[in-house]
Parts: C-alpha cells; structure tokens; sequence
C-alpha cells in the first residue's frame, strides 16, 4: 500500500510540474493509461482476498480519482494559458485605420430628381418618361408650336437629318401620356433635354421635370396651390412664392413662378441678382389646342402643367456656384454627395 | 425693348415712380430685365455758345474759347478738335459736378485762366465714345439748364418680352399697358393727315397679297436729308437703343419706336419703275444697307422694282435705293406684312433687325395709314419737303380679319375662381382695347387690330386673370378622389440598382448624350451611331450607342486629376440604330480602375475582371430574376481572354471586359481599366417569388479536387454536373485554382465544395459516395477530369 501512495505523491508532483498539455498527457499516460501504474495497481487485487479485495480497490479508485481530478485541473489551467498567450500574440493596435468600407453617391442631379419625384408621389403623381429623340410632331406641333412659330427660336434646338430632334424640353411625355392615357392624369416625367447652347450659365445638356395634372374642374387656383406646396415642401422652408404672366404656347394662361431668395431670404444677393426673387418654373394651363392634338374632350376637362430645371434646383438647394460642375464628373465635387 | 420712362410717361403720365412701373409691368407679364439712368448725373451744365476760338499760345492741342451762358463770357481752355466759334455746345460752369464726383474749377492751364468746362456727350454719360464736343443744333437757346433740354433726369427700362406680346415693342404698346396697370388714361400720339402739296405718286402692285396684303406708299419730293435731327429726337432714339443716321431714317425708325410700325424710305430716284411686293425668286441677288449681299429663294418676301429686288420685306433695305446725301424724293413704305411670311427669313440670313422683330411676331394691321402720316409729319417739320398724296395700296381678301371671341362668366369662375362684375370685366377688357359687348351668359369681344395672341376663351381668361393680378387670385389644391397606384413587385425600381452600386462605393456620374464620333467608333461594334445635324462641337457630334464613351472620359478626367482609385456608374437611354428604327432603351455601364480598395496595410491590389464581375453578379441578383451568363467574347479594343459576353434568360445584355492596355497607354491610363455595358431593362424584370419547401434533413459538403485541361472552362464543370439534374446536389463551388508542380503543364487543379442534401430524408454514406462517384464520372466524361490523387 506504501506503494500507492507514493505513486500518488510522484503523480502529483509530475502533474504539477507539467507545463505544457503534451507534457500533462505524458503524465496521464503514465499514471491512467491501460499501461500505467494506477492501472497495473487494480491489476494487484486479484493476488488479494476477498475480505482485503473492496477495501484495496476503493483506495486504488481513490487514488485514480484524485489524481485524474488534478490532470484536468491543471489541464483547463494550462488550456487558458496557452489562450492568453495566443491572445497576446494576436492582439492588433485599435488606433490603426479599419478596412475601409466606402460608399459612392448619387449624381446631385438624380438626387434631386429622386426627391422631387417621391415628393409628387406623395400628391398622387406617378413618373412618366419618354424617348430623348424625339419627332416633330411631339416636341413642336402637338405642344402649339407650328413651324413658323417664332418660340421655336428660343429652343435652340438640334436637330438630325430625317427632320428628327433633341427633345428641348420634358413636355412630349405630356403629349404621349394624353395620348395613351385617359383622365385624369397626374404625373410627373423627369429627364435630359437638350439646348444647343453652352456657354458659363449654360450646358448642351440638362434636366427637366414636368408636371402635368388633367381632370375635372381644374384650376389655376390648383396650379398656384400645387406649386406653392411643392416649393415650400422642396426647401423645407416657409417661403414667399409670386406667379407672373408669361407665355408658352401650350398653356394659357401661363405663368412664370419667383421664389423668395432661398440664399438672402429675400433681402437682396448676388444670386438673386438684388431682387431678393428666384426664378424657377414656368406653368400655366393646358391650353386647349394642346387637348385637340391629343384627343382630350375640351368641354369636360381642364388641366394644368409645370416644368422646372433640376440643375437648377439643385444649385441652390446646395449652394453649388457653376453650373458647367455638373458633367465634369470631377469625384472632388461628385464626392460631397452622398448616398 | 429699351424704353425711356419720360417718353413713357409723355404717353401715360403716371404719378408711378420707376420702381412701381418696374414691378407693375412685370407683375403683368411685361419682365422688366434692368433699370439704367439715362446719363450720369451733372449739375450746373448749361447750354453755352462759343463766340471764340484761338490757339492756345503755350499748347500746340490746346485753344482758348470765349463762352457765352446767355448770361456773361466765360474764358475756357478747351482740347477738342472740333471747338469752332458759334457752335452750341454743353457747358458746365465753374462748380458743377459731373457723374459723381468730378467737379468742375477754375483752373490755371498752361498760364491761361480757364473757367469752365465744355463737354463731350461722353462726359455727360450720353454716350460711350469720345468723339470731341457734344453739338448741339443751332436753335438751342444759349444759357438753358441742359437737364432740362435732354428732359433728364430720365430712366431706361429693358422689358424682356415674351413672343406673344409684339404690340408691346413700341411706347405706344407700353404706354397702352401701363395705363390699364395704373388706370391712367393714355394719350396718343397724334398722326393728323396731311394735305398733299402735289400729285406725285409711285405705282405699287402686291403680287404676294398672302405675305402683303397692304402697302402705304408716300412720296416726298424736295427734301433736303443734310438737315440734322434735333437733339430730342436723336436723344430719344439713343435711349432706345438706336444710334441716329440721317433724318429720314431716324425719324422712320422714331416712328417705330412710338407707334410700333417698322417703315422703310427708298430714294425714288434710284427706283426703276414700279415697286412689285412680290416673292423673290431663285438666285436673285441683293446687297443690303450693311453691304451684306444675299443670294434670294423664292419663299422669300421682297420689295422689287422692274430691275431687281430692293428690300428683304419687313427685314431689311436694300443698297441700291437707300438714302443718301443726294436724296431729294423718297418714297416712304408704310406696310403690313404676314408674320408667317416673315417668320424665320431674318434668322435665315443672320440677321436680326427691328423691323424683323416686329414683323415676325405681328404688327398692327390697322397702323400703316397712320404711322405714314405720323413720319410724313415729322420729315416736314425736319426735312421741308411737298408731300403727295398717301396711295393704299390692299387686298381685302388676305388682310387680317377681325376676331370676335366670347367669354363666359361661368368660364372666369371655373378656371380663376373668382365672381368678377359684368361691370368690372368690361372695364379691363375695354381699356386693354377690346369692344366689349355682353351677351347672354357673358360678353363678345372684339380683338383689337394690335393683339395677335388672342383668338380663343383662354386668352381672355389670361387677361382677366393679368389685370386682376396672378397674385390676387385664390389658393387651393386639386381635389381627387384617393386612388391607389399600381406597383409591380417583380419589377425593380431603377433606383434600387443605384443605390446597390453607390453601396459598392461606386460613384454615378452624368455624361453628355452626345459623344466623340472617333471614341465611339474605338469602342464600338463597327456599326455607325446617329449623327448630330448641328453639334455644338465636333467631339459632340454623335449620339451614344454605349456608356463607355462617357465612362472612359470621366474615368481620364479623374485619372488625369490624380484619383487612384476611380469607380463610376451611369445609367440612361443610348441610340441604337435599327433597321426601321432607333433603340432607345436604357443602359447601365460601371467603370471600375485602380486600386481594388481604398489604401489599406493589410490590401494592396489592383482591381480585376473578378471584381466588376461580382459586382454585375451582385446587381442581377437584385431582382431575384436569373443568373448572367458569362461566356468569352473578343472586341477589337478589348483584353483578349479579360473579356465577356454577359446575357440573361437568354437575351445578349452586352459586353463586360478590361480596356486593351495599348488603347488605354493611348488614353493615359496606365492601370487596368474594367468596363462594362449592358441593358438595363431586363435587370429590373424580375419575378416574384414563389415559395420552394425548404429541407429538414443535413446538409453534407464534400470537397473534390479534380484536374483539367487548362482550357476547361469553369461554366463546363457547372453545366456537366447540371446535367444530373439530381436535386440533392445544391451547389457546386470553386475554392481553388492551382497550376504547377504536382499538375502536369497545360492543366489546372480545381478545388469544388460540393454541398448534397435531399428534401425526403438523411442522405447516408452510401448515397453520398453514390452522387460524388456519378459528379465525378460526368466530369471525367464532359470536361475530361480526372480525380486529382
């Protein structure tokens, strides 16, 4: 018995004295194995009688649980050893720069368009669009614009060989859409126009929402409420809005509409030029020339329609000073806008 | 138009200071675009007579003038070249102050005492340019305070007139406003006719009565043109922008600034026979008044003699029969012409003229007779001259008719919203010109001869609306009944796709629609794009058939602006010419250059084909529609074998690929440039999902390493083991790609993971060898595989 003991006490020491896992296993090995010395003790008790044989085994089963109990303890100290250490070994400085996860922008010009899209969206509006080569008939004629008209010298247009255009303006979506659809009709149709003209306050290529709105009993009163709400809506401010006459040849009566200098709120700036008003859209009613052409009963319905150049409103929604900015595609400027 | 408030006010004398006529007007669809002075401010300058003029003793340039005030003699050093003694001429005395600040003293000037100053007009702010003194006729009263004169202090106005107001292009037009808008009456000019002193007359025959259906025609005999125009007159056309010429031509365009008719003076001695208002006809040729000569086509109006045309009708004179100095009869033209005649010949020849201005945009049809009155007035008074008799000539049939257009009082309501008196109503349209009459549910109106804009209901609503004030009128919204919009759901806002790509860190830029024919041709398919009649410039001659155009030019701005890393996406429409017609559908192009990611310690790489081929994979997945296909393409400005055909259910979306280095070296780009083009219509069809029952049983991944051909392509070992169509196979994919030792040259190790699992039950050992032997067999059969050991 002596001899279990010490075996024992040389287990322990050896368990003790392990420092590494490998080193413990030896030990394990040693004492627990099929081999070991803990084992060959149990293999003793046949030798014994049956009165000495419980009490014999019982120290043997002592002595393995004692032992087996300071190999796993030392076991789970030596296995959150060895994780710190491979921690250490791991441990980074938190003050370097992450992986970089950027994101890119949105054109400034798609930003505003996508914004006053969901703001008509929310007035029942759905978008509309066209094709940018455009005939005749859609971009001129159907709008009350005949051929000698002398507006048509305004638009500068582009022209290509089979008598074909550029559309100068949004408003053939008004024309398709009356043509294909039937009141009322309330939509919106954003997209490129194009003016052959480019100099610092103007680009061959630019961007129009129109707003087209046919049904019964409309009014100008409508129209004036419309744009109202929309441009206090669109710069989130309370802003002062002035309608004066002016002329297009599909609407009447037409208006241009002013809004308060959004940059000096009305006293006075350069981008105002002093007047302390902006300029912004041009509307009026669909002029009753414009329903014959697209096949809208005149004695029924009324309308009304409004266009607006985005760059525009995007210029002094963010303060941007050159118009020509915006088909550079310079990332520096690009860059300020985004998601 | 340029207007004097003070010729305004001598028509509409309005208590209204500029400012409220600036915004009464413009309120009124009359855009006033800027306010100037008429001359700088002076004080204390006077109209001075010099009685003498002598060199000055000291001073080659200088002279000594003695200077009457009409009240003493002042001595004046003066240095222009045009001082003579008795001339009239503005004369600013010791203490006045001119623009400013510049004040006038005595002065000692080379040793001679010098008191006062005579002025140049462009020391007084009365003109630009420096051409010595101001003359002055020779009736002007010595010693009159010279504000008063020149009817100073007086203010400009530019109005911005909109197309449809030509009636507005005179004072008269604008006085006729201004006194509705400040309900002052207007006075008019007066065009009293005059008896004629002889008979001579000039024959007129109106071959083109659609373009001219009336011509006034006027001789004068006698005249002598060396006359000056009197300052007031020459005064008045400077503030309207017109510089003076001779007396008949200032006073035929004074008339057209009062009265708003362009009229035109011929010297008669130069015409050949009868006048013919006729259409010009191929080839005929004719020098202008400007010496510009034009080569004629015959839907071009002209003014002809029996010898060759003299006048572009309603646009410009002619050379040949302009006035001169020798003019001693003119023949005064006084027409009406057909704005659609007219519309369009001025731009035509590169000209823009004010009669042409006039002219195109409608003229008062009633006016001729009284403007050649108004002119033959004023060439007496100015000129002398014996007047004959005015000779009409017209053709009833093509002039103007006049219109009568109702209202109705239930139309003001429904369109503006407001109950209007009949009383009131009437008193707008009247003092606007209209003969007003009501009728059952509202009025009759007669157009007046002057507005070419109205002909229907609206057009009076416009002007009712106008005159009430756009700003007075009511407020409200339009009121529906709440509908709901359709919304697809397989369908895929474009938006989604752009803020997928802007989660990518891909940067949407805008490029021009029109792109560098050369470039495109580079990057094309061969097949030529839509050419531009009239490009703005010739690298912007041709619509695009691509994005890449406009992508590889945004990428070189940036490249070329030390950006190392450049992302870019745009989408919209490109011109695709068809057979029988032109594709204009949307396309979405990504250009992707440079670093892979931003600087980072732990990542440095450029970007490759994978890169934009995951993002492309990434987008499509979007709509949750199929997956692209990619099979190897070539394009002659492309990377051979960097290079992809991309398509979808089947349908060619385009072309995704590296620029070839040689073209990108060419465009300064020295780093991998990845490009790719494709539709964007079927990236947004997508369907909606429908449910597949999901499996409770595990799933088992085996891995596989095979050896092929270097040849095989990986979409091969996709479609080998597709043609199992066995469902418990889930998916097949690479986790490596090795070439070298261990694998024989000319074949490339592949790594698969492959992951098994069936819907009905677990699969067992068995099974699962079973489908690796059977995807091992198809490969070996399909792709020539072998199991690598």
């Amino acid at each position: 018995m002596d001899d279990l003991e010490s075996i024992k006490d040389d287990a322990l020491a050896l368990i003790e004295s392990s420092d590494s896992l490998a080193q413990l296993d030896d030990v394990r090995v040693k004492f627990l194995g099929k081999k070991g010395l803990i084992s060959g003790q149990m293999k003793t008790l046949g030798k014994l009688s049956a009165q000495e044989r419980p009490s014999a085994g019982s120290k043997i089963n002592e002595v393995r649980d004692c032992v087996t109990d300071a190999l796993e303890a030392k076991r789970s100290a030596l296995e959150v050893e060895a994780e710190t250490q491979d921690l250490m070994r791991d441990s980074v400085d938190v003050t370097m720069p992450g992986r970089p996860q950027k994101i890119g922008g949105l054109h400034p010009v798609t930003r505003t368009l996508s914004r006053l899209n969901r703001l008509f969206a929310s007035m029942g509006y759905a978008v509309a669009t066209g094709p940018e080569i455009e005939d005749d008939w859609h971009n001129f004629e159907a709008l009350n614009i005949p051929s000698h008209h002398p507006a048509r010298a305004m638009h500068d247009t582009f022209y290509f060989d089979d008598g074909r255009v550029l559309r100068t303006h949004t408003s053939p979506v008004q024309i398709r859409t009356m043509v294909s659809e039937e009141p009322p009709i309330r939509i919106v149709a954003p997209g490129r126009v194009y003016r052959c003209d480019s100099d610092l306050t103007h680009t061959p290529m630019f961007h129009q929402i129109e707003g087209l709105v046919v049904d019964k009993d409309i009014s100008f009163s409508d129209l004036k409420g419309t744009i109202i709400t929309f441009l206090n809506r669109f710069f989130e401010a309370d802003l002062d809005v002035r309608f004066r006459p002016s002329y297009f040849p599909f609407t009447e009566p037409s208006a241009e509409v002013d809004v308060q200098c959004v940059m000096c709120e009305g006293s006075g700036c350069r981008v105002c030029s002093h007047t302390g008003w902006l300029e912004v859209m041009g509307c009026g009613m669909v002029h009753p020339k414009v329903f014959e052409h697209t096949g809208v009963d005149t004695a029924v319905y009324t309308g009304f329609a409004f266009g607006m150049g985005i760059e525009r409103l995007a210029m002094l929604r963010y303060g941007i000073g050159d118009l020509r900015l915006f088909y550079e595609n310079d990332l520096q400027f690009l860059n300020q806008f985004h998601g | 138009m340029k207007a004097s408030i003070s010729w305004l006010k001598s028509l509409c004398p309005t208590e209204l200071s500029v400012d409220e006529i600036v915004s009464c007007l413009t309120m009124a669809g009359l855009e006033v675009d800027g306010v100037e002075t008429a001359a700088k401010s002076f004080t204390h300058v006077v109209v001075g007579e010099v009685i003498s003029a002598s060199p000055h003793a000291d001073a080659d340039k200088l002279k000594v003038c003695e200077v009457s005030d009409g009240v003493a003699i002042h001595q004046v050093v003066c240095g222009a070249a045009n001082a003579r003694p008795g001339m009239k001429v503005p004369f600013a005395r010791v203490g006045a102050v001119l623009g400013d600040d510049f004040k006038v003293q005595r002065a000692n000037i080379r040793g001679v005492e010098s008191s006062g100053m005579l002025c140049g007009a462009d020391e007084l702010g009365l003109s630009d340019e420096r051409v010595g003194l101001m003359e002055l006729p020779d009736s002007t009263p010595t010693g009159a305070d010279f504000m008063e004169i020149l009817a100073l202090p007086d203010d400009l106005i530019e109005v911005d007139l909109t197309p449809n107001r030509g009636d507005c292009l005179s004072i008269t037009g604008l006085a006729r406003e201004l006194s509705v808008l400040s309900q002052t009456p207007v006075q008019s000019v007066s065009c009293d006719s005059i008896d004629p002193g002889s008979s001579q007359t000039h024959d007129v025959n109106l071959h083109a009565p659609e373009g001219c259906p009336r011509y006034v025609g006027r001789v004068i005999e006698n005249i002598d043109v060396t006359r000056p125009t009197p300052l007031w007159m020459t005064e008045r056309l400077r503030r309207s922008g017109i510089r003076s010429i001779d007396a008949v031509v200032d006073i035929t365009n004074y008339v057209m600034i009062e009265l708003g008719q362009p009229m035109h003076a011929f010297d008669r001695e130069q015409l050949v026979g009868a006048v013919d208002v006729r259409m010009a006809r191929n080839g005929e040729e004719l020098v202008l008044l400007d010496g510009k000569k034009l080569t004629l086509t015959e839907d071009v109006l002209v003014i002809a003699d029996q010898e060759a045309p003299l006048a572009l009708a309603g646009i410009m004179g002619g050379e040949r029969s302009g006035i001169s100095e020798k003019t001693t009869t003119v023949f005064l033209e006084s027409a009406y012409f057909n704005p659609i005649t007219v519309a369009g010949k001025a731009r035509r020849f590169g000209l823009h003229t004010d009669a042409s201005a006039r002219f195109e945009r409608g003229v008062d049809w009633r006016l001729a007779e009284r403007a050649s009155e108004r002119a033959t007035n004023l060439i007496l008074e100015i000129c002398g001259g014996t007047p004959g008799p005015v000779v009409v000539t017209d053709d009833d049939h093509a002039m103007p008719k006049t219109q009568t257009v109702e209202l109705s009082h239930s139309r003001i309501e429904q369109q503006l919203r407001i109950s209007l008196p009949s009383a009131s109503v009437q008193q707008m349209l009247g003092a606007l010109g209209f003969d007003v009459e009501t009728v059952d549910a509202g009025f009759r109106c007669v157009v007046p001869s002057w507005r070419f804009d109205i002909s229907i209901e609206q057009d009076l609503i416009e002007e009712i609306a106008r005159i009430y004030g756009y700003n007075n009128l009511p407020i409200s919204l339009p009121a529906q009944a709440l509908g709901m919009a359709s919304i697809s759901e397989a369908e895929t806002p474009v938006m989604r796709l752009k803020h997928y790509l802007v989660d990518q860190d891909i940067q949407e830029v805008i490029t021009y629609s029109f792109v560098d024919p050369e470039i495109q041709a580079i990057l094309g398919d061969g097949t030529a794009g839509v050419r531009l009649a009239n490009p703005i410039a010739s690298n912007l001659a041709e619509m695009r058939r691509s994005l890449m155009p406009g992508l590889v030019e945004a990428v070189r701005h940036n490249v070329n602006r030390q950006a190392p890393r450049v992302r870019l996406f745009e989408t919209g429409q490109c011109f695709i010419p068809q057979i029988d017609e032109l594709d204009q559908s949307e396309r979405i192009g990504v250009a992707i250059y440079g670093q892979s990611t931003p600087l980072h310690f732990s990542i440095d790489r450029l970007v490759d084909f994978f890169d934009l081929k995951g993002i492309l994979n990434g987008l499509s997945m979007i709509n949750g529609g199929g997956e692209l296909i990619w099979s190897p393409s070539e394009h002659q400005s492309f990377a051979s074998g960097q290079t992809a055909s991309v398509s979808l259910d089947g349908e060619v979306l385009g072309i995704v690929g590296r620029l070839h280095p040689k073209l990108a070296r060419q465009l300064d780009l020295p780093k991998p440039l990845f490009l790719a083009d494709l539709k964007l219509d079927p990236l947004l069809r997508g369907q909606v999902t429908a449910f597949k029952a999901i499996s409770r049983y595990p799933k088992v991944v085996r891995d596989l390493a095979i050896v092929v051909d270097d040849m095989v392509k990986w979409q091969q070992i996709v479609d080998a083991v597709a043609t199992l169509s066995d469902d418990r196979i889930q998916s097949v994919e690479l986790f490596d790609v090795y070439r070298g030792p261990g694998v024989p040259d000319g074949r490339q190790s592949l790594a698969l993971s492959v992951s098994l699992q069936d819907p009905h039950g677990t699969l067992d050992d068995q099974a699962i060898q079973e489908l690796v032997d059977q995807i091992v067999c198809v490969l070996r059969k399909n792709a020539d595989a072998e199991l690598r050991g």
